[in-house]
């Protein structure tokens, strides 16, 4: 090096260091957000731990501001009987979804019902609460309900499920709500883990004679099952977290019903309507802070199990727009 | 031929019955697929139904009106979501850059996959969480509701989203293209800037467009810092009002003439939202081709 280049090398050094510092630094700072979010919610809601205790609070069904009790179960039931619901009806629509999306091979299906769901999944969470108090609501109610407390309803055990109440707020009409906000994502990973099902299963599958049904069962679903099951973690935490269209038609009710018509109470949903009214005398916010940690510490573990299962990236939208190369016909090749 | 088991135990099953079978399965992949779409053409029939006997001129420039009170519009939520939608991109847009390209171009090792992790898991944040984390940190230290606090917890979920789907756009570029520019002398800052970003361009406008349309979306955040005006407001310190939580507030009203505004509010959104969101895929279903 000689003595001339010898700045311009330390000022192109210099720009260097300035720039991939500033890029460590706020990936830094991105991990200094998730520590934060942990840590103030957790310091915050130290008073309402400490009074209760842990177990104390998360299995205490009193909620009431007059007392000062606080007790997290209602909330936390309403959230899985939701969320759970939601994942039972969406989870086959999604898979049969994906197969579809995956089986046919004309592109005139195919592209225009991906980029259909891509639509569904793109809709904000308050235009379906819209919808849901005033259209589907009702609907649910003057017209589904009834039948299935007649039918199912009848049935000895499972028939405490459905049991009719009087209630236009409840927790089936959040659970069909958040089963359509959550087959959009289910679909769209599962479509993924789907389409890497290596050819050669498939057509091993075909050639010793095997029916569509059959390649699917033996060969597709077996190998794409882990994926499926990261597919419905994603969507079971976006069930959990859902926040303004639960509270719309969820009926916002204590009660733990055992009845899937009567109302409930979400997590996120109590955070949203009570939080602006908490004072700071009391337990109640950091009652509702303990109820956010515990949502945030279940969101944040299902996503660590279903990125271990699917790989990241999903949940943006971007890495599965990648268009794929049309396989040639199924039936065609097994001949 | 036909008298393939397809279970290791059972015995074998007639042709006809497995092509049965298979015929039945197929059209549940079909009844799924419809099952599916139906919901979608319900909310745009009703929202289009509802939603344009509240569109007018007053709409777009009228405020909150009172209870009972017909007329009216939302200018003020319009006016709030674009000051604290704006804000937020401002602020996540730099973030969210600066992290997609240290996981591309610098990150190597344990650190860059423990970051990738984070924004992974980060993406999954329930927005009402956001909005309470924000609260107990900036609405707390300034002492009051406001257009910032409202934009940061945006930010806070924008930023995730706009670093991980930056980083799969720059991984499109190839190394070809970094490796003639750094031959010649470039460094390393300059090739990143001046080589990487734009030609991964289109895709980085791509990810911000659904960044965007995530946060204008947004209603659990902006409840908890931002509260919400019935008044214009243009001061960022003050409380401020936005489209979605001006749907959610009136949705739930006992006043019939604010239904109407909520469903008019409804459509704008989803115009918005939708549009911008179909016309990112097809920037980056053209961008990913190109790259090819």
């Amino acid at each position: 090096m000689t003595p001339a280049e010898a700045p311009v090398r330390r000022r192109l050094r210099f720009g260097d260091s300035l720039f991939k510092g500033s890029t460590i630094f706020v990936s830094f700072g991105l991990m200094g957000l998730l520590g934060a979010i942990l840590f103030v919610l957790l310091y915050f809601s130290l008073p309402a731990w400490q009074k209760f205790g842990i177990w104390g609070f998360l299995s205490g069904t009193e909620w009431n501001g007059a007392t000062d009790i606080y007790g997290g179960l209602p909330f936390i039931y309403g959230t899985l009987v939701t969320s759970f619901l939601a994942i039972v009806i969406a989870l086959p629509i999604s898979v049969g979804l994906a197969l579809l999306i995956n089986e046919v091979r004309s592109g005139w299906v195919r592209n225009p019902l991906t980029v259909l769901i891509d639509l569904l999944a793109a809709i904000p969470s308050v235009v379906y609460g819209l919808w849901g108090i005033y259209v589907m609501a009702p609907f649910l109610n003057d017209h589904i309900e009834p039948i299935l407390g007649a039918t199912l309803g009848k049935i000895p055990v499972v028939g405490a499920l459905f049991q009719p109440t009087p209630s236009a707020g409840n927790m089936f009409n959040a659970g069909i709500i958040l089963a359509i906000m959550i087959i959009p994502i289910i679909t769209a990973v599962s479509r993924e883990v789907i389409a890497i099902v290596p050819r050669d299963l498939r057509e091993a599958a075909l050639a010793m004679g095997a029916t569509r049904w059959e390649t699917i069962r033996m060969s597709v679903l077996p190998y794409a099952r882990s994926g499926i099951v990261g597919a419905t973690m994603l969507g079971l935490g976006r069930a959990l977290g859902e926040t303004v269209a639960v509270a719309m038609v969820i009926g916002n009710g204590l009660g733990m019903s055992a009845s899937l018509f009567a109302p409930g109470y979400t997590i996120p949903s109590v955070i949203a309507n009570e939080f602006r009214e908490a004072t700071a005398i009391g337990l109640h916010r950091p009652a509702l802070l303990a109820l956010a940690l515990v949502l945030v510490v279940i969101s944040f573990v299902l996503a660590a199990i279903s990125r271990a299962l699917v790989g990241g990236g999903f949940s943006v939208g971007l890495a599965r727009t990648m268009p794929e190369e049309p396989l040639p016909d199924e039936e065609k090749v097994a001949e | 031929m036909s008298i393939v088991t397809t279970e290791t135990h059972g015995k074998p099953r007639s042709i006809a019955v497995r092509k049965f079978k298979s015929r039945a399965f197929e059209g549940a992949m079909w009844f799924a697929g419809v099952l599916a779409l139906i919901p979608l053409v319900l909310i745009v029939y009703y929202v289009l139904r509802l939603g344009l006997p509240a569109i007018n001129i007053d709409f777009f420039t009228q405020t909150a009106p009172p209870p009972g009170v017909s007329g009216g519009g939302m200018a003020q939520a319009f006016v709030g979501s674009a000051m604290m939608v704006g804000m937020a991109t401002l602020i996540s847009v730099p973030l969210g850059l600066l992290t997609a390209i240290y996981l591309t171009e610098y990150g190597r090792g344990r650190f860059a996959s423990a970051t990738r992790f984070v924004a992974e898991i980060l993406l999954s944040t329930p927005s009402i969480i956001a909005g309470a984390f924000i609260w107990t940190t900036v609405v707390l230290l300034m002492g009051s509701f406001s257009a910032i606090a409202g934009a940061i917890a945006i930010s806070v979920l924008m930023w995730p989203i706009i670093a991980r789907s930056t980083e799969e756009t720059l991984r499109l570029v190839p190394n070809d293209l970094r490796e003639a520019a750094l031959a010649l002398g470039v460094p390393r800052w300059k090739m990143i800037l001046r080589v990487v970003l734009p030609t991964a361009g289109a895709g980085i406008f791509t990810a911000i467009m659904l960044a965007v349309a995530r946060g204008l979306g947004e209603t659990a955040p902006i409840l908890l810092t931002a509260l919400g005006n019935d008044f214009m407001n243009l001061d960022p310190t003050q409380p401020t009002d936005a489209v979605p939580l001006r749907i959610y507030n009136y949705a739930q009203s006992a006043v019939q003439t604010w239904h109407q505004l909520a469903w008019g509010g409804a459509i704008v959104l989803l115009v918005v939202v939708l549009s911008l969101s179909v016309s990112a895929r097809f920037l980056s279903d053209r961008q990913q081709r190109r790259l090819r």
